[in-house]
């Protein structure tokens, strides 16, 4: 029996689908196919790009932000966002090339798991909470949670990420996104950091979140940094090594880890600049 | 409710505005399902990973890599092609003038990506500036144009119209004369030909760098797998189980007998149908692997107790080039200054957008191939040996090439058609994926090389020695030529009176390396130009001027004792940079003292290359005829591999000849009916293919006159069934009906070959290897950010002796094409076996990277030339790196000597300088 193809409309048909049979999911391809190369197709495949209510950005009255598993990266970059989202749209415009971005989706992306994946960093910082369906119904995680390793997860065969959801930043906040790599574009990150900054009225930081990607197995948030800033001045910012400590970076055919860490510092600082540069 | 499964073996899609249905396999890619089941092959696949961008098609008007979309998502929409844009799109055929204008097509295998993401974007935006291009161009890579004639064509869309000069004649810009084609999709490369029934081969390969293997049981497997038909093995090597491009050195086999010898290389080959191959796991195949000791680097395979990789090679030496002149150690030792260094390279991957491709098919008992290739007749030469056959049973017949740069000389795909052909007797068709074409087929070679260059107080060059270990890889393929030019070519175009210079060819346990755009020499060329400049600086002088001090000029002796009477351009290449040489260095001095974390540096370095194969006979024949209709037919058997053959050979033909280029009638290198023009390789096809070219045209220029006894200045013209000659106030009319055709039908014809004038190299590398060179010197400015390590080129400026440039827009193509590749094997460019055989782990520079470019054409003629014309493809990427190297150190105070400079090398030596600085 060849492998068969299904693209339901209907999420309840999905995951009767993934309950009865052993199934790759597919979005944008964009993973999918490179990660398979010439290997044949073996597996049935679950297409969730025509399924209800997957694609799109909605804001709810209470400020939470909820965008559908299947939103593509050009979707978001084109979204009408507050600035605190301006990193993750950096992003957006920085995951391949418009032809990937056209295609590739949100969801693939975490799903994914890639040390490098340039949507991760943002949505630490937006604190993203991630929506999964499956058999038992739906629960929630945290994305600091659902990414568990080097393109491991929680998630399970008999689950899909239906949404993001993000509860509005402060509406002082700002944010930017800074991105290495050996050339200008359609480049794996050598080391990738993303900000959200709120200033007080007289210019101190009352509001941080910083995460870092391409520097561990998963992209990291630097919890002691974003505390011990609290109260400053921007350019008083100073990044010790004590708060990349939860960073591990490697060396590898990129680049050494002695260098990925100085070049983090020289990003954080960079990206809270930036981030204040376009506020306002 | 409806059907849960949601019958999705069946799709109906808008294609180029046809509603078209299809039968679909799961998963399949609609890249495939356009190609194989649409014929919509103005798709190209260049990697199947989405790196590339040759597959973009429009699925809704919005730009998608075909590769990455599972062709069910195309049900219900619009999917728009290349093809079909230009019929129906204004945008794009207004495009395809344009790029025909600005000389945007090359080898034309990005075209159709560049063009759709070009259309979606000019519909959104009809008026972009350079960066709107930039940004929407940047998922389509493009190896051949350096991308700014790209840029220039999409900004300057519906704005310019060429006219085309009536003559065409050489010193004109023309289009290409195969332009058309390139634009609007109907191009064929070596995938694009094969029929759609035919068998699939997929070859089988080793996994290690080094391991024995045995198989087994392969009838059996045959027999349990449907749709195989058959497997090859070295069994099926009728003839001699071994190839290589310069026969004395012929090492490589087929398929690996007993032991592979590098991760990529072939032990088998599956033959079977398509469907088959496409659900064939290669991990079923019964072969065993016994993995064994590597030697990956020169230092490694050097080792006494390092494997051998051919029992007769001791050392794991292939072989050694050496040129000897004077006293160098002596002169050195008296020096007043004295530098010298280390530097090191790394393979550097062809990374043409088009695989390895092609088709074989057996007629009236010959087998004919139809691939890509840089080398049709030495396809032939090899394969006459491979199948064991007399090679009047061969017939080589060139699909367009999707970019080669040196690598697609070697033969890969075409000993695999043509057994599998003979063996199955049905036409077979193969494609290398991405990972197998970069494994598996020829690199750049990296080098070791320890070189001391002297200089008196006053500035002049006292002597230079040069050391040079090249990690050939596991097979000889042009490690002789690397070895051979880089001791001829090492010392730049400069004068030395004492030299020596020694290259070693070492093979290891790596993909073999091959021709790449200059034989080794812009590897010595980083080494030489970076170490000009600590010389220069050592001696209290400016850069360039120490320079200029030390040209070669006409009547010097070069390291080879060879002496240009004529023709050595190197000085007016320099001086031509002078101007912006100051200028720019003012600038950046002032853009430094106002910039902390940004530098920004100026780096020059200068570049010769002798044209055609190194003190060897390098024979082009050109034939071409006239019919009885009057058409005038030239046999272009220079292969164009995009850098512009078809047109620049056919310029050279028409001049000589006296008629207007878009006259001529072109029939390719098929070699069943065009003589051999020698490869394209060594800068050679302009000069030699040129030169035969003219030959040609003046044997059928002097028959024609000859016939009414006309002065030699007479005007011809050639029209329906005659030909008129007016010859001062005289008109002749020749009647082509009263003439007899020959069995090609062609009423009169000539056939001429020209061999560039060499002598042999002695013991000591004394002799004339070239019968020209050409010239060249860049400058580049550079921005460091020296937090990041960063290095950004801002502007280039190449300045080219061309001897005469017969199409000014070609030669600034072909300056802009190796710039970006020079700069690519500067900067990014690394290829690690086992660990960068994508596109996306090796990186090419995108059109981001390449910063304007202003070519200045300088013609100093050459006796030898065709109208004065010398070779360039290879000449411009070899001061290209150099330039940058002295640009950043220039920048930053930091001298690089280990290529690619990757911000985490960078940063590396400025934490050193940092430290040295601190503890001074």
């Amino acid at each position: 029996m060849p492998p068969e193809y299904f693209s339901p409309t209907y999420l309840d048909e999905a995951i009767e689908l993934m309950a009865s049979r052993s199934l790759d999911l597919v979005a944008g391809g964009t993973d999918f196919f490179p990660a398979r190369g010439r290997a044949p197709v073996t597996r049935d495949i679950l297409d969730i790009t025509r399924l209800e209510g997957l694609r799109g950005i909605q804001i709810s009255d209470g400020g939470v932000i909820h965008i559908g598993a299947a939103t593509t990266w050009s979707d978001i970059a084109k979204a009408d966002l507050p600035p605190a989202f301006i990193a993750l749209q950096q992003a957006a415009n920085e995951v391949g090339s418009i032809q990937i971005q056209n295609a590739g989706t949100i969801a693939g992306n975490l799903c994914n798991a890639s040390p490098a994946a340039d949507g991760i960093p943002p949505l630490l910082t937006l604190d993203a909470e991630i929506e999964v369906a499956g058999p038992l119904g739906v629960r929630r995680q945290a994305l600091c949670d659902f990414i568990t390793g080097v393109r491991q997860t929680t998630i399970t065969s008999t689950e899909l990420v239906i949404a993001l959801h993000i509860k509005m930043p402060p509406a002082h906040t700002t944010s930017a996104f800074e991105k290495l790599g050996a050339r200008k574009y359609m480049v794996i990150s050598i080391a990738m950091t993303a900000v959200i900054i709120g200033l007080d009225e007289t210019g101190y930081i009352d509001y941080a979140r910083i995460a870092v990607g391409s520097c561990s197995p998963v992209a990291q948030r630097l919890l002691s940094l974003e505390a011990d800033i609290i109260g400053l001045k921007i350019s008083d910012v100073c990044v010790h090594l004590s708060h990349l400590e939860p960073l591990s970076p490697i060396s590898d055919v990129r680049a050494s880890n002695e260098f990925r860490s100085e070049v983090v510092k020289e990003q954080i600082y960079r990206a809270l600049h930036k981030a204040i540069a376009h506020d306002g | 409710m409806m059907d849960k499964r949601t019958a999705y073996d069946f799709i109906s899609f808008q294609l180029n505005g046809q509603v078209v249905q299809t039968d679909l396999n799961a998963g399949e890619r609609l890249s495939a399902t356009l190609r194989d089941k649409m014929h919509s092959r103005d798709v190209k696949i260049g990697c199947d990973a989405g790196d590339c961008g040759a597959c973009t098609v429009l699925i809704d008007g919005a730009p998608v890599c075909a590769c990455l979309t599972p062709a069910h998502q195309a049900q219900g929409r619009s999917v728009e092609t290349l093809s079909g844009l230009y019929l129906e799109n204004e945008h794009a055929k207004n495009l395809a003038d344009s790029f025909q204008n600005y000389g945007a097509a090359q080898c034309g295998i990005c075209t159709p990506g560049m063009m759709v993401s070009a259309v979606s974007l000019l519909s959104k935006n009809p008026t972009p500036n350079a960066d709107d291009v930039a940004n929407a161009l940047a998922g389509v890579l493009c190896r051949c144009t350096g991308y700014r004639k790209i840029i220039d064509a999409v900004v300057a869309v519906g704005t310019k119209t060429l006219p085309d000069d009536a003559q065409g004649h050489t010193g004109t810009g023309i289009r290409r004369l195969d332009g058309l084609q390139k634009v609007n999709g109907t191009e064929k490369f070596g995938d694009d030909v094969a029929p759609s029934d035919t068998l699939v081969i997929r070859v089988i390969r080793s996994p290690f760098h080094r391991a024995k293997f045995h198989f087994g049981d392969l009838e059996t497997w045959t027999k349990e797998n449907p749709g195989i038909e058959t497997i090859l093995t070295c069994a099926d090597v009728k003839g001699e189980n071994c190839f290589g491009v310069i026969p004395p050195f012929a090492d490589q086999p087929v398929f690996a007998e007993s032991e592979a010898r590098f991760r990529g290389e072939a032990v088998a080959a599956v033959v079977g149908l398509a469907r088959s191959i496409e659900n064939f796991d290669e991990s079923s195949f019964p072969v065993v692997w016994e993995e064994q000791p590597s030697s990956m680097s020169v230092f490694e395979a050097m080792r006494t107790d390092a494997p051998l990789l051919h029992q007769h090679r001791d050392g794991n030496v292939l072989c050694g080039g050496f040129v000897n002149r004077g006293v160098p150690d002596a002169a050195l030792k008296n020096s007043y200054a004295t530098v010298e260094g280390h530097f090191s390279t790394s393979f550097v991957e062809h990374a043409y957008i088009e695989p390895e491709a092609g088709f074989a098919q057996v007629r009236d008992g010959r087998v004919e191939i139809y691939a890509c290739t840089q080398a049709p007749v030495m396809d032939l030469d090899e394969l006459e040996k491979i199948l064991g056959i007399d090679r009047t049973n061969i017939r080589i017949v060139p699909t367009s090439v999707g970019g080669g740069f040196g690598s697609k000389l070697d033969i890969s795909i075409q000993p695999y058609l043509a057994i599998a052909a003979l063996k199955t007797n049905k036409s077979v068709r193969i494609t290398y994926s991405r990972t197998e074409s970069m494994q598996s087929t020829t690199k750049r070679h990296p080098a070791e090389m320890s070189v001391r260059i002297g200089a008196s107080q006053d500035g002049k060059l006292t002597g230079m020695v040069f050391n040079g270990l090249f990690n050939t890889g596991a097979y000889a393929s042009w490690g002789p030529t690397v070895s051979n030019r880089v001791p001829v070519h090492a010392s730049g175009p400069y004068l030395f009176t004492n030299y020596r210079a020694e290259a070693k060819g070492i093979h290891t346990n790596c993909p073999p390396s091959g021709a790449f755009r200059g034989f080794g020499v812009p590897q010595a060329a980083i080494a030489q130009e970076s170490l000009f400049d600590e010389l220069a600086d050592k001696v209290g002088m400016d850069r360039l001027e120490f320079r200029l001090l030390n040209v070669l000029d006409n009547n010097d002796e070069t390291v080879c004792g060879q002496v240009f009477a004529q023709g050595v351009g190197i000085r007016a290449c320099f001086e031509a940079l002078r101007p912006a040489w100051q200028t720019k260095r003012q600038e950046v001095e002032f853009f430094n003292s106002k910039n902390r974390v940004l530098k920004r540096g100026v780096g020059i370095a200068g570049g010769w290359y002798g044209c055609g194969n190194t003190s060897l006979p390098n024979p082009s024949t050109i034939k071409s005829g006239i019919r009885q209709d009057g058409t005038v037919v030239l046999h272009q058997g220079a292969m164009d591999i995009g850098q512009g053959a078809n047109t620049v050979i056919a310029q050279i033909f028409a001049t000589a000849l006296g008629v207007p280029v878009h006259q001529l009638e072109l029939i390719g290198p098929d070699t069943d009916v065009t003589p051999d023009a020698g490869k394209t390789s060594a800068s050679r096809q302009t000069f030699v293919s040129g030169n035969a070219a003219r030959l040609s045209a003046e044997a059928l220029r002097k028959d024609i006159l000859k016939l009414v006894n006309a002065a030699q200045n007479a005007q011809i013209s050639i029209g329906q069934g005659e030909i008129i000659i007016s010859d001062g106030d005289v008109i002749h009319r020749i009647d082509l009906a009263l003439f007899t055709p020959d069995s090609e039908s062609f009423v009169l014809r000539a056939q001429e070959t020209y061999d560039p004038p060499t002598k042999p190299l002695d013991e000591n590398g004394q002799g004339e290897p070239y019968a020209q060179f050409g010239y060249a010197a860049h400058l580049v400015v550079v921005e460091v950010d020296t937090a990041m390590g960063t290095t950004k080129p801002i502007k280039f400026i190449a300045a080219h002796d061309v001897g005469h440039a017969i199409n000014p827009m070609l030669v600034e193509g072909q300056v802009h094409g190796g710039i970006a590749q020079g700069l690519g094997m500067a900067l990014m460019e690394e290829y690690i076996p086992g660990r960068t055989e994508n596109l996306h782990d090796y990186l090419i520079p995108t059109i981001g990277d390449i910063p304007p470019i202003e070519t200045i054409i300088i013609e100093e003629p050459d006796v030898h030339g065709p109208f004065g014309a010398k070779g360039l493809g290879e000449h411009v990427l070899i001061p290209t790196a150099p330039a940058l190297l002295n640009a950043i150190k220039d920048a930053t105070g930091v001298r690089i000597t280990q290529v690619p400079a990757t911000p985490s090398r960078l940063r590396a030596a400025m934490r050193v300088q940092d430290e040295v600085k601190a503890s001074g």
